[in-house]
């Protein structure tokens, strides 16, 4: 027996899913539905379901965003009438995708896409996934981290820097720093490469926050950003942010 | 086209009047110099008959065919040719028309001014003709770009009405697909005002406006709609003052707007949300504030959303040509949109 979460903010929407799914009583089971992508974290942390119904356009934190603060996903089904190129990303990692509305001969293939799996596929799928799921074009205005239980919704206007940290970022803001299960190269791939710079292995800063640079030991300089922190840039650091800066 | 021809026999009238009063001059000159009315009479004819000619023929010229930058000097040597040939007109018609030998003698010595005077008149013709036609052509001009502009003009108003979000509409129809599960009657009910909105979205036209009581009820449409998909997360408060039902305003300008309060409002927090509106009759503009809540710590910046304002403020612009009818706030956890329409 499978378990599943519908997570849609529209009622009559999962009452569609739930209404579908009547047809697999016996291999699913619904665990429940949620209204938004904080309960839905909540239940999947809670129940970790083997599948959830996801729906991408959400109140404060859209369907991709919530799985990027996931940290063991399930398989994931989108139902959305999210028409445009992003859910395309999606296609080949998600077990599948539903545009609203959807028929009941496409949810049965679909779930029965899923009922064909195994686990093993399973688990590589999320994993991609989730991946693919930080590079969709909502992430780029900002960036969500989760504090303890809560969630913080961080505008890409408030970041100062970008710190490594072992196997994770810590992301600095005037209201302090944040961690975020990510890489650098990850970072450095979605923020504005005209706005942030990755000036060495360690840091990724935001060049409008940047108040002088001073010379630093041979070949290294340091940057002094507004909130007074010093940031060190390499020499290929360097020579990025001359490009950047058109020096 | 009546325009035209009315202009074009008065301007034939104010040729035939200058070639008389030409000729009237010309005899009253001729006398002048001891000769009998007879001859003089006969002289500012035949003179001004040559001179019409040439003037005609310079002006049926320049008006098919409009001299380019290089080619004023076509024109000059055209205008001495005319002269030329008006001169050697009179030089041999002249004497031949009165054989007496004191005339012919004054019409030989006279030549030269005559050439000259002719040269300057088929001159100043040419001169005249080539900036009346080039006006014509110029109006025409306008006219053309006039008609091309309200082409367009109107293809982008028209565009710009269309611009309903799919996203509305495959949500309504999933939201229909689950009713007609448990609900069929609430299905239908909802198909009929979905079909409602649309038909009424299709069939407005930007030049005729529409009260304020008609553009509330296809907005009316719109929220039962909405409110059916969010259920009780939506709220709406709507008030008006009495005077302000007869006012107009463009179809659908407020569609757009609440279309944006409703989701800007609902995606930005996930308690239920009231999107208010209020209409106000102030100094002749019919006033409309939007309101929505929204929080500024999370709200995304407004591109994604922003068409129907941007749309909004562009349709207005062109239709009252200001680009002041449209102003937006934000404070207090509130977004407000202000719209004015002026009222005639």
């Amino acid at each position: 027996m499978k378990r599943a979460l519908v997570i849609d903010d529209e009622p009559l929407a999962r009452m569609v899913v739930l209404e579908y799914l009547q047809d697999f009583k016996d291999e699913i089971e619904v665990l429940g539905e949620c209204n938004d992508g904080f309960e839905g974290l909540k239940a999947i942390q809670q129940h970790q379901p083997d599948l959830i119904f996801l729906d991408v356009q959400m109140p404060k934190i859209n369907g991709f965003e919530m799985l990027e603060l996931v940290e063991t996903s399930p398989s994931v089904i989108f139902t959305t009438a999210f028409d445009e190129y992003a859910i395309k990303a999606f296609e080949t990692h998600a077990i599948d995708y539903l545009m609203k509305p959807f028929s009941k001969d496409r949810f049965n293939k679909a779930v029965e896409k899923f009922l064909a799996q195994t686990p093993a596929q399973a688990a590589k799928q999320t994993e991609t996934l989730l991946e693919s799921a930080s590079q969709s074009p909502a992430q780029h205005e900002r960036i969500v981290v989760k504090t303890g239980t809560k969630v913080k919704i961080i505008p890409v206007a408030d970041v100062e820097y970008l710190e490594a940290d072992d196997d994770y970022v810590s992301v600095h803001t005037k209201e302090g720093s944040f961690l975020k299960n990510k890489t650098m190269a990850f970072f450095e791939q979605m923020l504005d490469p005209t706005q942030f710079v990755r000036v060495h292995r360690s840091y990724i800063i935001k060049i409008q926050d940047i108040t002088r640079i001073d010379p630093y030991e041979k070949d290294a300089h340091l940057a002094i950003l507004k909130s007074g922190a010093k940031i060190p840039v390499s020499k290929t650091g360097y020579a990025k942010l001359k490009q950047v800066l058109g020096i | 086209m009546a325009n035209q021809h009315l202009t074009l026999s008065r301007l034939r009238l104010a040729f035939l009047t200058g070639g008389v009063v030409w000729a009237a001059l010309l005899t009253y000159l001729v006398h002048g110099f001891g000769f009998t009315w007879f001859i003089a009479l006969s002289d500012g004819i035949i003179n001004s008959v040559l001179l019409g000619a040439a003037c005609w023929l310079i002006n049926n010229n320049l008006r098919y065919f409009q001299p380019g930058q290089g080619s004023y000097i076509n024109i000059l040597i055209w205008c001495v040719a005319l002269a030329g040939a008006c001169t050697l007109g009179c030089r041999w018609i002249l004497p031949y028309v009165n054989s007496n030998s004191v005339y012919t003698n004054f019409v030989v010595q006279s030549l030269t001014i005559r050439f000259f005077t002719d040269f300057l008149a088929v001159g100043w013709m040419a001169m005249i003709s080539m900036i009346w036609y080039s006006q014509l052509d110029q109006k025409e001009n306008e006219k053309r770009k006039a008609e091309a502009e309200k082409l367009a003009r109107d293809a982008e108003l028209y565009n710009l009405r269309q611009q309903l979000q799919p996203h509305f509409l495959f949500n309504s129809l999933n939201s229909i697909n689950a009713l007609i599960g448990f609900k069929p009657d609430e299905a239908r009910k909802m198909i009929h005002q979905l079909s409602d909105f649309l038909r009424g979205t299709l069939k407005k036209d930007d030049q005729q406006q529409v009260t304020l009581t008609e553009e509330m009820a296809h907005l009316q449409l719109y929220l039962d709609i909405e409110k059916v998909r969010f259920g009780h997360r939506l709220m709406t408060e709507i008030s008006f003052d009495k005077k302000c039902q007869d006012c107009i305003l463009p179809p659908m300008i407020l569609q757009p707007i609440v279309e944006n309060a409703i989701k800007f409002g609902l995606y930005d927090t996930t308690d239920s949300v009231t999107v208010s509106l209020r209409a106000e009759l102030e100094d002749n503009y019919l006033t409309l504030m939007i309101q929505n809540p929204y929080d500024p710590k999370t709200a995304r910046p407004r591109k994604g959303t922003g068409f129907g304002l941007s749309g909004v403020q562009r349709r207005l612009n062109l239709l009252f040509a200001r680009n002041d009818l449209i102003e937006t706030h934000a404070n207090d956890n509130i977004f407000t949109t202000i719209i004015k329409i002026p009222q005639i």
